[in-house]
This record gives structure tokens, sequence and C-alpha cells, in this order.
């Protein structure tokens, strides 16, 4: 009977562990089967690179990522850039520096700078802070089986604008339909008489970021706003989770060392009680 | 060390003598980990190592990632992120300290309604549940303030909220609020208390685990019969038990592998799935996230805490009868910590002569009942407090308290149990069959 009882405790601490659900209106996610999803997803190389372009080019102009060094760049895992073009890409930045107070170029053990613009949150840990769609009730199982995850959702808030809805056909002052942000504000035109929202999505203060052809790569790749958005929602997992790959190799050998050392003891508390134990006569 | 007779320890050469007269330390060790343990002992009974490995895992990892955290409100997320990514192995030794609180409590949980099942907690052994309830209260504080500790939004605003309970004690509530965070809000004086006491209590719960190992050892385990290990002679209570070396440290050390197993797959491909994502983000005073819950061990009894609004009648019962003193927020909390004080009572409260639930025919569907109540606050704790999930938890929270109030004293009285088996050798035998047959 405990058993039993202990089996289920783990069913249910499955479905708690989701957290709650948000009670606010529902938003559309795409999902995407990125390069590092799955046990034994790595990062796609040359994916991080294009996505560090998109980052540098469009999404630094306001967002900072303030936590994550630059000299990572280089890192294993990573985008894997090469030290002098690390070397060279931290030159851009204007860094104050902490001893001296005064600026100079940025170096590579230098972190990323802040974001640049009141408002505008800082992207480091993005990816690992939006994660929080935990469909179906609550459960995290979508994050668990399909892998949706932050990237699903940085993705498809870059790419889900679309224009105002027939309830809202002015929208709001400044603001941005998007279907896929869930925690803007709402016209009161689209909202029931709960006060819940009829519309996917809300408005939100960015404007569309990525448009065809806003970079150009070097590697060929097609840079559509979709694959754009792909790539730097890609590339700021990395930068919210850079020794993913590390973790999930440390993860395997532990599984691994464990599944034999568990046999062993196995074998060895057989064998030590069978001293103890007669035949079963009943 | 007990009272079960056995075998001590011989000091036998001149050495041994020597330090065995001024410390007799080998002795104690000794007596230790022989100890008689009753042979028929289910893989319920594993938890006790599994929680103690735990203990130990949260004290060494906590020590390393000490040396790279700074608790201060301008510098301690920066320290995190500094941990997981510029620490070596930074990130393996956090994703095992956060993983590692849920993993002990998994166990402590499992680990006490072992006690509930088994009647573990009934004559001799009260005191030894007694410490394991302080235990448990010491770790949820510990679990709490450690959660604080990264300064994201959830450990603020849980910080926030919870702290806000001692704010609801009528009277001296507020004041007790101030004193407890240093200042009049969650700000760096409560980051810097909280980091004092999570790094202290640890030790003090391994204190008082060295009293709970104390109170068993001396009283002796019980076990799934809940038939006491005969002690008439050393060969009486041979038949019965098996020293706890080899026979459960190996038995527990295989179990500790398996769970281990799981453990690390969840830290290697899904360590963040426990945790809460809005903890990524910085603490910030001047935004409050959408839904504030508490870790996953935690939510029982904050369903508890919330179940019990103006609007149910016991409630209203209470602040007529206390001329208001009692208001709905403070009889929440008294439900949150009546809760635990049931459950630290259930000694004194079961009134049945039977120890083991396996005896008890009616007792174990009230158990799964109890069992089935646990989860059920627990999925509610997570879930907005509106309908149902109000009616919800005002029901469970009502079976919990009536399960120890009620039901187990009734039962006792009225519960005819099932006849028990005369030794502990007889189950084991009934189970495994005889070893007194060499010949088959």
């Amino acid at each position: 009977m405990i058993r039993k009882i202990a089996l289920a405790t783990a069913a249910t601490l499955a479905l708690s562990a989701g957290g709650a659900l948000a009670a606010t209106g529902h938003s559309e996610l795409t999902d995407f089967a990125f390069a590092h999803e799955g046990p034994f997803g790595r990062f796609d190389q040359f994916q991080l690179q294009r996505g560090l372009q998109v980052y540098t080019e469009v999404c630094s102009a306001c967002h900072g990522l303030k936590f994550v060094p630059i000299r990572t760049l280089a890192d294993e895992g990573g985008p894997g850039l090469p030290e002098d073009q690390v070397r060279a890409y931290a030159k851009q930045f204007t860094i104050t520096d902490k001893e001296t107070g005064e600026d100079r170029e940025g170096i590579p053990t230098d972190n990323f700078p802040h974001s640049g613009m009141e408002g505008a949150p800082d992207l480091s840990l993005m990816a690992k802070a939006r994660a929080g769609f935990h469909g179906p009730y609550g459960t995290g199982m979508s994050q668990l089986f399909n892998g949706m995850g932050g990237p699903e959702y940085i993705y498809s808030i870059l790419t889900h604008y679309e224009e105002n809805p027939e309830c809202a056909p002015d929208g709001i002052d400044g603001f941005y339909y998007n279907t896929s942000f869930p925690n803007g504000g709402v016209p009161d035109t689209c909202k029931d008489e709960h006060g819940i929202s009829t519309v996917p999505g809300s408005w939100i203060a960015m404007p569309p970021p990525l448009s065809d052809d806003l970079v150009t790569y070097a590697d060929g790749h097609a840079a559509t706003a979709s694959n754009m958005a792909e790539d730097v929602a890609s590339f700021l997992m990395w930068t919210a989770e850079p020794k993913l790959m590390a973790r999930r190799e440390a993860g395997f050998t532990a599984v691994a060392f464990l599944l034999v050392l568990a046999s062993l003891l196995y074998l060895t508390n057989k064998r030590i009680w069978a001293a103890q134990k007669g035949k079963k006569t009943a | 060390m007990g009272g079960i007779p056995h075998d001590h320890y011989e000091p036998k050469t001149g050495g041994e003598q020597w330090l065995h007269k001024r410390l007799p330390i080998v002795g104690l060790l000794y007596d230790t980990i022989m100890i008689p343990t009753p042979k028929n002992l289910n893989w319920m009974w594993i938890w006790g190592i599994i929680l103690t490995f735990c203990l130990a895992l949260q004290i060494i990892t906590g020590i390393v990632l000490v040396m790279h955290y700074t608790p201060h409100v301008d510098y301690a997320f920066a320290s995190v992120e500094h941990i997981m990514r510029n620490v070596n192995g930074g990130y393996m030794i956090r994703y095992m300290h956060a993983n590692g609180a849920s993993l002990f409590f998994v166990a402590v949980y499992l680990h006490i309604f072992r006690g509930l099942y088994y009647g573990s907690y009934k004559a001799p052994r009260e005191v030894t549940w007694i410490i394991g309830m302080l235990i448990y209260l010491m770790m949820m504080g510990t679990a709490f303030m450690g959660y604080v500790l990264p300064w994201g939004q959830m450990s603020f605003w849980g910080a926030t909220v919870i702290t806000g309970l001692f704010g609801a004690i009528p009277g001296i509530g507020p004041d007790i609020q101030t004193w407890l965070l240093g200042g009049p809000a969650v700000d760096n004086a409560t980051l810097n208390r909280f980091f004092s006491l999570h790094y202290l209590l640890p030790f003090i719960i391994a204190g008082l685990v060295a009293v709970h190992i104390w109170a068993f050892h001396t009283t002796g385990n019980n076990n799934p019969t809940g038939v006491e290990v005969r002690r008439g002679s050393k060969e009486e209570a041979a038949r019965d038990t098996v020293p706890f070396w080899p026979y459960y440290v190996i038995k527990d050390l295989f179990a500790l592998a398996i769970i281990l197993l799981v453990f690390f797959a969840v830290i290697g491909f899904m360590p963040n799935y426990l945790g809460h994502p809005d903890n990524y983000i910085e603490a910030n005073p001047l935004s409050t996230p959408a839904h504030i819950v508490p870790e996953w061990y935690f939510l029982p009894f904050y369903a508890i805490l919330r179940a019990f609004t103006a609007d149910v009648w016991v409630v209203i019962a209470a602040e007529w009868l206390s001329f208001g003193i009692i208001d709905a927020k403070f009889f929440g909390v008294l439900a949150m910590f009546g809760a635990i004080a049931v459950m630290a009572l259930a000694p004194w409260l079961d009134t049945s002569s039977v120890r083991s639930g396996r005896y008890r025919p009616m007792f174990k569907w009230w158990f799964a009942l109890l069992c089935l109540d646990f989860m059920v606050l627990m999925w509610v704790g997570s879930m907005p407090a509106e309908e149902p999930y109000a009616t919800i938890s005002l029901i469970a929270s009502a079976y919990w308290f009536a399960y120890f109030l009620v039901i187990l004293p009734l039962l006792g009285v009225i519960e005819k149990p099932l006849p028990q088996p005369a030794t502990i050798e007889d189950d084991f035998n009934a189970h495994y069959g005889s070893k007194a047959h060499p010949a088959e």
C-alpha cells in the first residue's frame, strides 16, 4: 500500500511543480525543434554566431547582456569565435573601467554592456526567465516533451506582430499588438464582462524589430525575419545557459556511473541477505 | 547503546585499551554501526539514510557556494550568475544545491508518512517523533531563507509574503515583522540575516539529527509489523534482528544509488523544472509577479494558510468569540502552524493499541485518504486563490485536521485490529522462508 502511495506522491509532485498557471489571457507560441533541444541536443555553433550578429546589429540598440562575459564567445559549446575576433568584438564597446573610473575600449574579460534604454529588459537570462508557460494544466509537460521553453517564447514575440484586432482597430497609442506577449495592456473593448481578454496576446512597447534582410549573414543563410528570430532565440538560450552542453554530458556520465554502481550494490545486497533468507515455503 | 542486547566492542590490543579507558569513541561508533536492526524492514525504511545524505550534500555544496556568493542586494543576483558562468563547475554545484533541497523534502515527506502509517510515532518513540518534527520545521525555515538568497523576483516576493504572516499576529505582529526583516520592508538587512541564519540552521539540524538517531537507537527501530524486538536474551534478539552493518548499510547504499540516478538525471537534463522561472529575473520591489507561488514543498501548508478566508464559518466564529482579535489572516497563520502541530501531537492523539497500519483495516483507508489529501493540498496550493480551488482547499484542510483530531482518536476505540505476528522472526520467515532448514 505504502509503495503505491509513494508512486502517487511522485505523480502529484510532477503535477504541482509547474507552478501556477497564468490566469491572464492566452498567448500563441510557435514550437520549434531547436538544435539544443532533447536530452542530447547541442547548440549549433553557426546558428549561435548568426544569432550574435542579429543581437549585435538589432537587439543591442536597446537591450543589454550584462551577466555575459564577452570572452565566453570563444568558449567551446558556445559561438566558438576565434580569440582575435573576440578581442575585435570587445573593442566596439566603451567600458567605464571599475578601477580607474575612466572610459576605455572593451576587452574580452569585460561583460556585455547593460541595457541602453530605460524599460528594455536585460536579455542575459530571458530564455530561462520566460520558460514559464507550463502547459498543459501547469504540468510543464510541453516543456518536457516538446522542449518548448524560453527560446520558443523569444521567437514568437519577435515574429507574432499582427494588425490590431477588430475589437480595437486603433489599438493602444505607442504600443504594438503581439499575439504572443501575455503581460501587456489590452484595450477594454477587447475584454469580456469578467475583464478577461478575448484576443490572444496583448500590446507591447517594443516596435517590430525584425524585417527580412535586416542583416546580411556572412554564411549566405537567408536573412528572413523568421530565420533571424530563430537564430537570436538560440543565441539567447546560450547566454542564459552557457554550460548547457557540459551539464548534460556531466548528467549523462553521472547516470551511467550510477547505473553500474547500483547494479553492483544490488548484487552485493542480494548476496549478503541470501544468508538470512530461506526458501519461501508459503 | 539501546535496550536490545547485543555484543559490545572489546578493546583487544594495548593501544585500543589505552584509548578506550580515556575515550570510548571506538566503542560508541561500533555500537552505532552494529546496532541490532529488525530484519523485516522494507524499502520505506531507506529514507533516513537518504536524508542524512541530503544534509551532508547541502552543507558541502553550500559551503562552496558561500565562497563565491555576495549577500548584498546589489550583488547577490550577479554573484549567483558569476557562480553559474565563471566558477569552475559552479553551475553543477548550484544546481545540486537547489535540487538537493527538493530531494531533501521528497525524502522527508516519505519518511514522515512512513512513520504515520507504521505508527513509528507511538510509545516509546514519541521523543524521536517530536525531534523529527523539530528537524522538519527547521528544514522549512532553512529552505525558505535559502530561496531568498539568489535575490530573484520569487525570492523577494516570497520573503515579503511569508514574513507578512508574522505581521498578522494581533498587537505585536507588525513589530515582530519589522524585527524579522531588520526594517520596514524586505531589504539588504533581511538578505544579510537570512544568509547568516541559512548558514547556521543546517548545523543545528545536524545536531538534532544526532539526537534523533540517539533516540531511536535507544528504543530500537520500529518495523513494518510494529511488533517489538524480543529482548529476553542476546540469542532471542538475534533471531529478530540483523546488525546494521553490513545488511542495512549495503541495502541503503543501493537505494541511495538509485535515487541519485534520478537526481542526476534531473540535474543534467531539467535542473530548472522544480524552480520558478521568475527567479531568473532580478528582484524588483516595484514590480509584483502575477502569481507569487512558494516552492513545491511548501504548497500543502500554503494551501491551508489560504483556505480559511473571512467567509468561512469557523473563521467568523473565531473572530466573534475572540472579540475580533483573531481575524481571517491570523486564523490562516494559526491553521498553517496548527497543521504541523497536530501532526507533532499524533503520539497522543492516536488511541489505538496496535502500532502498524498493516493490522488496522479501517485506519488503512483513512490513511490513504490522508495521503491523497496531502497531494490535493499541494495541487490547490499551486493554483490561484479562486473557485473551485478555494472550496477544494477548504475541504482538504478540514480533512487534514479531522484526521489527527477526530479520526485517529476515534479509530482506536471503534476499530477491530487484525491479528499481528507474534515475533519479527515469524513475519520475516513468512515472507522469505525459514533458514532453519539448511538442507534445502
